[in-house]
């Protein structure tokens, strides 16, 4: 069964490979994504059919609840809105590695009886997968205009409070993986993650956006392989890398194709510099 | 098992560089819709913690959660990407039709 299983998720990969081959050609650009469509289904089947599967109502429910409010939300969102709607199922994803990370952390006993790695990967998922959610939110209320589109800056405190942020995070993540196993430890790590992201995308303006909500998409793929490290589940690991790879390269040429350079960008609120793009 | 891992880390990687190497400046967008419902796969994750049993009130919330969330990830990244390069469809029809008016 588990070489059946093990078969399907080669399938899948192929598909996502050749899926996003597609996308990146006008005319094959529709089937493409149908493609990796496709192969997803056949990743979360294959999953549903690993041995010793249960919880199935729980399973079912969160499945539910899913395409209730995703398919609405993607078939009404108007085309103007398209790219907040791209941030918040970005945000979503990331949220659903550190939910993941906080459960595997309170399953294991704080990583008690796993191997650093595991501890490590996890760890790293469960940061940037925060980061990931809590900045798409920022984002999406920007362009929503939710929250004001002009790069909002706490002037010469902004970096250093950002990098004393990552740096509780790093601490946090460090403290856990040598023995730490308070359920307070985890919840400050992405409390931390959390703020990272909100500061970092806060002092961006508005008609920078596409380029953040692209790198933050990188950023939930990379999560997604460290999540996929640390269960030891190939999907993840393939398909989550393939996101984090591609997705910072299709960052960097947004950018490029913007006459900006990424730096620029995510550097461009800190200090309250004039250089931050575009203020919406 | 880490190191076969790192392997498959390190391979997928260079595909993810490979297979974006040329990309018309108007399908960065769909293509960045299309990356992002791909890493909608963090739904499997939440699969195979609650499936393959986790205890708990708080942990079962989590994950249910972390499943939705997940499946808002793919179902809705991959209609939106769908609706966008629906867009870009339109706009050659659009000009052979006002070019047939003229």
């Amino acid at each position: 069964m588990t070489t059946f299983i093990a078969v399907l998720y080669i399938i899948a990969f192929s598909l996502f490979i050749y899926g996003l081959m597609g996308l990146t050609g006008p005319r094959t650009a529709v089937r493409g994504n149908w493609i990796a469509a496709v192969g997803m289904a056949i990743a979360v089947i294959a999953t549903l059919l690993l041995p010793g599967m249960g919880n199935w109502w729980l399973i079912a429910l969160g499945l539910v609840i899913g395409t209730v409010v995703g398919v609405p939300a993607a078939r009404r969102v108007k085309m103007t809105a398209m790219p907040q709607m791209v941030a918040l199922f970005n945000g979503v994803g990331g949220g659903a590695v550190a939910l993941i990370a906080w459960v595997e952390f309170r399953t294991t006993d704080g990583y008690a009886h796993e191997p650093l790695y595991v501890a490590i990967a996890s760890l790293f998922a469960a940061i940037v997968g925060s980061v990931s959610f809590w900045g798409s939110n920022v984002a999406f209320g920007k362009l929503q205009e939710l929250l004001p589109g002009k790069p909002i800056t706490l002037g010469k405190a902004q970096q250093p409070l950002n990098i004393l942020l990552v740096l509780a995070a790093v601490v946090l993540a460090v403290v856990i993986a040598a023995g730490g196993s308070s359920d307070w430890l985890i919840i400050g790590l992405l409390i931390a993650a959390a703020l990272v992201g909100v500061m970092v995308v806060l002092p961006i303006g508005g008609a920078d956006m596409p380029v953040v909500i692209s790198l933050l998409n990188a950023f939930t793929g990379l999560s997604a392989a460290a999540m996929g490290l640390a269960l030891d589940n190939t999907a993840l690991i393939v398909a989550g890398m393939i996101v984090g790879a591609s997705g910072s390269i299709l960052t960097n040429l947004m950018a490029k194709a913007m006459n900006r350079s990424i730096p620029a960008i995510v550097a461009g609120g800190f200090g309250g510099g004039g250089a931050s793009g575009g203020g919406g | 098992m880490l190191v076969e891992s790192l392997a498959v880390l390190v391979l997928a990687g260079f595909v993810g560089f490979t297979v974006i190497s040329k990309v018309p400046n108007t399908l960065h967008t769909p293509l960045m819709s299309g990356t992002n419902a791909i890493h909608g796969i963090v739904l499997l994750g939440g699969l195979i913690v609650l499936g393959l049993g986790a205890d708990g009130v708080l942990n079962k919330i989590l994950l249910v959660i972390a499943i939705a969330f997940g499946t808002i990830n793919v179902v809705g990244g991959f209609l939106v990407t769908d609706r966008m390069l629906a867009m870009f469809k339109e706009k050659p029809k659009e000009k052979a039709a006002k070019e047939a008016d003229k």
